[in-house]
C-alpha cells in the first residue's frame, strides 16, 4: 500500500493512497464536522460542513470527497471556516421544523450536536417551516419530512447496503423530498424489506421507530461500518 | 464518402446554385417561426414556383422577423417583417422600403461572423447545402494531415476559450483528455443552454447543425474518442429535429460512423434530450443525466477529463466552442488568434435583448466595446430613455453600469467589473429598471433551479430571495442588508457547484454599483415607520406611498 504524506493544521500526517482527507484526519484523532457522510456509505459532499482550506485551491473542498495528495497543505479549523459552518447550520435549522424539545431524537440528534459543537446560539434567518406531511403508514417506522435535512443517507444505505433502493429524492431545490418507491406511502412500498437500516442511519428525527417518544429515539448508525467490514472480510476469504 | 467525394458533392451543389436564377431563403429558426415564418415560406413557394425556395437558419435581427433573403443572379436583398401576403412582391422586388433591410445596416456591418457564418445562409436540413458551404472540409484536412497532438496544439495556439461560461482554454482541455489513460473516451457537446434570455447555441444548432458535428468529430479524433453525445434541452424541438437529421445524413453518407470519410477513424454521435433543468448544463449533472440518473452535480475533482461519462475520460465543450473548431482548423490558429484581445481570442456570439432597438443574435470580435454593441449594432435605447446598465452572464453574471460602457468585452475585463462573460446573454436595461428587482429576478431563478443537493444553495437562495423581497417591499433594515451580504459570501464559497457559487453574483454586482438603490428602499422604510413625519409626504418611486405600506412594523 503506497502512502501519502500531507500537512493538516500544521501537523504532518500519513494517509493511504486514495484515502479522503476526512478519513485520514479521523485516523489521527482530528475531528472535522460532518452530517451527510457516514462510514460505510458512498460520499456525496452535500452538507458542506466538512469544507476545508487546501493550499493552491481557490475553492474550499469537502474533506469527505477529496483524496489526499502527496504534500498537500490542509487547514480544517479557521475563523472563516467556523463562520461558514455556523451559517450552514443556521440554514439547516431555519429550513424546516427543528423544534428539539418535542422531537423523538432530542439529545441524540446529529444536527443538534453539530450546532452545539459549532457554537450556534441563535439563527439569524426567518424560519421557513413549511408544512410537510408525516407518513405513518409503515407498520414499524415513521417518516417526518419536517425533520429531514436531505442528507440522503437513507437513500444510500437502502441502495448500497440493503440493495432495495426503496428511498430516493423527488423534486428540486427547496421542494426536494425523500420518497419511498414512486412517492407512494411507505406502508404500501413493495420494495421495502422493513430492515430499518434507513432509520438507524438517519441523523435527525426524520426517520424513527413508531414506538419512540420525545427524546426516545437512540440510533446506531455505526452498524453500517461494521457490516461493510464484515462483508469485505467474507469476500476476501 | 471519401474526401474526394466530399469535394465533388460540394462542387456539384455549388454548380446547381449557380444554375438557379432565383434562390430564396426564409428563416425557419425559432425566433422567426414564432413570428409566423412557416406561412411565409409557403407563400414564397407559391409565388416563385420552379425556383429554389428553402428554409434557412437564424440571420440575427430576430425582433424584425420573419426574415427572408432573395438572390437574383449575384444580387441579394434581405426583407424584414415579411407577411405571407407580401411574399409575391418580395419575389418581384417591388415592395415597400420599410420591409427592405439596407445592405449597410450597422446591425450587420459591425459584426464579424465566424461561428455563425453559415447561419441564415444555408439550408440546415440538407447535408449537400452545408457541404457546398465548406462543411467537413476541415475534418478531412485534419484527418489527412494532423496527428491528434497537433490538433490540440493548434487549438491551444488559437487561444480559443470555452464559450460555456468559465472560459477554460479549449486546447488545454483537449490535451488533458487526450493524455488521460483508458481506451474508451467520450465527447459531449453541451447544448443545454439554460440561461434565461440566451439562445446562441440554439441558433447554431438550428441553423448549422453540421458545423457542430464537425467540431465534435475533430474533437473525437484529437482526444481519442469514438463516441459523442449532443445534449440538447427539451425546449428546443427544432434544434433536436435538425441535429437528428444531420446525424442521420452524415452517418448515411459515411461522414460519421465506422469509417469517417473513408479513414480508420471511427466516430458515432447520439442526440440526447434534457428535461430543461438549468443545473443539467453543469457538466457533472449533465453527465449524470446522460447516464440516465437524476441530473445532480457532484463534487469536482475528479474532473470529467479523468472520470466522466460512465466513468470514462470525457471531453465536454459548449456548442459554440465546438462550432469555432472547424474554422480554426481550416484557416489556422494564427488567423483566429489575430482577432480579439491578448487574452480573449476570436469572436463571441451574444443574444442581445432588453431595452434596445435591435434585439437578436450578434457575433462580434472579442474586445468590441459594450457601447458599440448597444448603440451601433443594437441601435440604442428606444423611447429616448437613458441606458442604466448592461447585464451579462445571466443568473451567474452581473450588471455593468453606464460609466463602463467603453469597456472591451473580454473575459478579464468583465470579471474585473464584477460580471462574467457567461454564455452570451446580454440584457440592456434603461433608467426605469430597478436594480434590486433585477437581482431579485435572478435570485428567484436560481432558487427555483437549485437542484437541492447542497444546503447553501438550496436554502441560501431561498433566504437571499426573501431578503431581497423584503428590501423591494421597503420593509428591510440595514441589518437585513448586512445579513444578505454575509449570506452572499457564504453561499458563494460553500456551494457544491457553479450554480450556487455564482448565484450571489447579480446581488453582489448590483450592490457594488447601485448600493444607493438598496439603501434608498431601506431609508424609505425608516421614514414610513417614523411617527414624527407625516406619511403622505413620503415619495416612493416618484409616487406617494400608501400609508398602509409597511405600516405594521
Ligand atoms: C449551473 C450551471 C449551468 C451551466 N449551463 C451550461 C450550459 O447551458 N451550456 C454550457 O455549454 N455550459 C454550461 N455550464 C458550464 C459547463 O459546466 C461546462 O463548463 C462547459 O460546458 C464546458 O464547455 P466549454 O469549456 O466549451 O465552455 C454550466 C455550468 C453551471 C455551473
Ligand atoms: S460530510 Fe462532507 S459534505 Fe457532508
Amino acid at each position: 500500500m503506497s502512502v501519502r504524506t500531507f500537512t493538516l493544521n500544521d501537523q504532518l500526517i500519513t494517509a493511504a493512497a486514495g484515502q479522503s482527507i476526512l478519513a485520514a484526519a479521523r485516523e489521527h484523532g482530528i475531528a472535522i464536522p460532518t452530517l451527510c457522510e457516514l462510514e460505510g456509505l458512498s460520499t456525496v459532499g452535500a452538507c458542506r460542513l466538512c469544507l476545508v482550506e487546501v493550499a493552491g485551491s481557490q475553492r474550499l473542498l469537502p474533506a469527505c470527497t477529496t483524496e489526499v495528495q502527496e504534500g498537500m497543505t490542509v487547514v480544517s479549523e479557521s475563523p472563516r471556516l467556523k463562520h461558514y459552518r455556523q451559517t450552514i447550520l443556521e440554514l439547516f435549522l431555519a429550513e424546516r421544523n427543528h423544534v428539539c424539545a418535542v422531537c423523538v431524537s432530542n439529545n441524540h440528534c446529529e444536527l443538534q450536536n453539530r450546532a452545539v459543537e459549532q457554537g450556534v446560539t441563535h439563527v439569524r434567518f426567518d424560519y421557513l417551516m413549511p408544512t410537510l406531511p408525516v407518513d405513518m403508514s409503515h407498520d414499524r417506522f415513521g417518516v417526518d419530512h419536517n425533520r429531514c435535512i436531505l442528507c440522503t443517507r437513507c437513500v444510500r444505505v437502502c441502495d448500497e447496503v440493503e440493495g432495495a433502493h426503496t428511498w430516493d429524492i423527488m423534486g428540486r431545490g427547496f421542494q426536494a423530498r425523500v420518497i419511498t418507491d414512486m412517492a407512494e406511502p411507505w406502508g404500501d412500498s413493495t420494495s421495502c424489506t422493513s430492515c430499518g437500516k434507513c432509520v438507524q442511519v438517519c441523523p435527525t428525527g426524520a426517520l424513527f421507530d413508531k414506538r419512540a417518544t420525545a427524546g426516545g429515539m437512540v440510533k446506531q448508525p455505526s452498524f453500517v461500518k461494521v457490516l461493510q467490514h464484515a462483508r469485505a472480510r467474507k469476500e476476501s476469504q | 464518402m471519401t474526401e474526394a467525394e466530399l469535394m465533388e458533392c460540394g462542387e456539384k451543389e455549388r454548380q446547381r446554385f449557380e444554375a438557379q436564377p432565383l434562390r430564396i431563403g426564409c428563416c425557419m429558426s425559432s425566433g422567426c417561426l414564432s413570428n409566423g415564418s412557416a406561412a411565409v415560406l409557403e407563400a414564397l413557394r407559391a409565388s416563385a414556383l420552379g425556383s429554389d425556395v428553402f428554409p434557412v437558419g437564424c440571420m440575427g435581427p430576430c425582433s424584425r422577423g420573419p426574415l427572408v433573403w432573395v438572390r437574383r443572379g449575384s444580387e441579394i436583398r434581405t426583407y424584414q417583417q415579411l407577411r405571407p401576403e407580401l411574399a409575391a412582391r418580395a419575389v418581384e422586388g417591388a415592395i415597400d422600403p420599410r420591409h427592405v433591410v439596407s445592405p449597410d445596416d450597422p446591425f450587420f456591418s459591425r459584426q464579424l461572423r465566424i461561428v455563425t457564418s453559415h447561419c441564415g445562409v444555408i439550408n440546415p436540413e440538407r447535408l449537400e447545402d452545408a457541404v457546398a458551404g465548406g462543411a467537413y472540409r476541415a475534418l478531412a484536412q485534419v484527418l489527412r494531415e494532423w496527428e491528434p497532438a497537433r490538433v490540440c496544439e493548434e487549438l491551444t495556439r488559437s487561444g480559443l476559450r470555452g464559450r460555456g461560461g468559465a472560459g477554460y482554454p479549449t486546447g488545454v482541455k483537449w490535451n488533458l483528455v487526450r493524455k488521460a489513460s483508458g481506451g474508451q473516451k467520450f465527447v459531449i457537446a453541451n447544448g443545454d443552454e439554460g440561461d434565461p434570455g440566451a439562445y446562441m447555441d440554439r441558433a447554431v444548432m438550428e441553423s448549422d447543425p453540421h458545423r457542430v458535428l464537425e467540431g465534435m468529430a475533430i474533437a473525437g479524433y484529437a482526444v481519442g474518442a469514438n463516441h459523442g453525445f449532443i445534449y440538447v434541452r427539451g425546449e428546443y424541438p427544432t434544434a433536436v429535429h435538425r441535429l437528428d437529421m444531420a446525424v442521420k445524413q452524415a452517418t448515411r453518407r459515411g461522414i460519421l460512423g465506422k469509417s469517417v470519410l473513408g479513414t480508420k477513424f471511427e466516430f458515432h454521435v447520439e442526440v440526447r434530450i434534457g428535461a430543461g433543468a438549468f443545473v443539467c448544463g453543469e457538466e457533472t449533472a449533465l453527465i449524470a443525466s446522460i447516464e440516465g440518473g437524476r441530473g445532480m452535480p457532484r463534487p469536482r475533482p475528479p474532473y470529467p477529463a479523468d472520470v466522466g461519462l460512465f466513468g470514462k475520460p470525457t471531453l465536454i465543450n459548449n456548442v459554440e466552442t465546438l462550432a469555432a473548431v472547424a474554422p480554426i482548423c481550416e484557416r489556422g490558429a494564427d488567423w483566429f488568434a489575430s482577432i480579439g484581445t491578448p487574452t480573449s481570442k476570436g469572436t463571441k456570439v451574444f443574444a442581445l435583448s432588453g431595452a434596445v432597438v435591435n434585439t437578436g443574435l450578434i457575433e462580434v470580435p472579442m474586445g468590441t466595446t459594450l457601447r458599440e454593441i448597444v448603440f451601433d449594432i443594437g441601435g440604442g435605447i428606444p423611447g429616448g430613455k437613458r441606458l442604466k446598465a448592461v447585464q451579462t452572464g445571466g443568473p451567474s453574471g452581473g450588471c455593468i453600469p453606464e460609466q463602463f460602457l467603453d469597456t472591451p468585452v473580454d473575459y478579464e475585463s468583465l470579471t474585473r467589473l464584477g460580471s462574467i462573460m457567461g454564455s452570451g446573454g446580454m440584457i440592456v436595461m434603461d433608467e426605469t429598471s430597478s436594480m434590486v428587482d433585477v437581482a431579485r429576478f435572478f435570485m428567484e431563478f436560481c432558487r427555483d433551479e437549485s437542484c437541492g443537493k447542497c444546503v447553501p444553495c438550496r436554502v441560501g437562495t431561498v433566504q437571499m430571495h426573501r431578503l431581497l423581497d423584503k428590501i423591494m417591499a421597503e420593509q428591510a433594515t440595514l441589518e437585513d442588508l448586512a445579513l444578505l451580504e454575509d449570506l452572499c459570501d457564504v453561499v458563494r464559497h460553500t456551494s457544491l457547484c457553479g450554480l450556487g457559487q455564482s448565484a450571489p453574483n447579480p446581488v453582489l454586482s448590483t450592490l457594488r454599483y447601485f448600493r444607493h438603490e438598496y439603501e434608498a428602499r431601506i431609508q424609505n422604510r425608516r421614514r414610513l415607520t417614523s411617527t414624527r413625519r407625516p406619511l403622505e409626504l413620503v415619495s416612493v418611486n416618484g409616487s406617494v406611498a400608501a400609508p398602509a405600506k409597511g405600516g405594521s412594523i
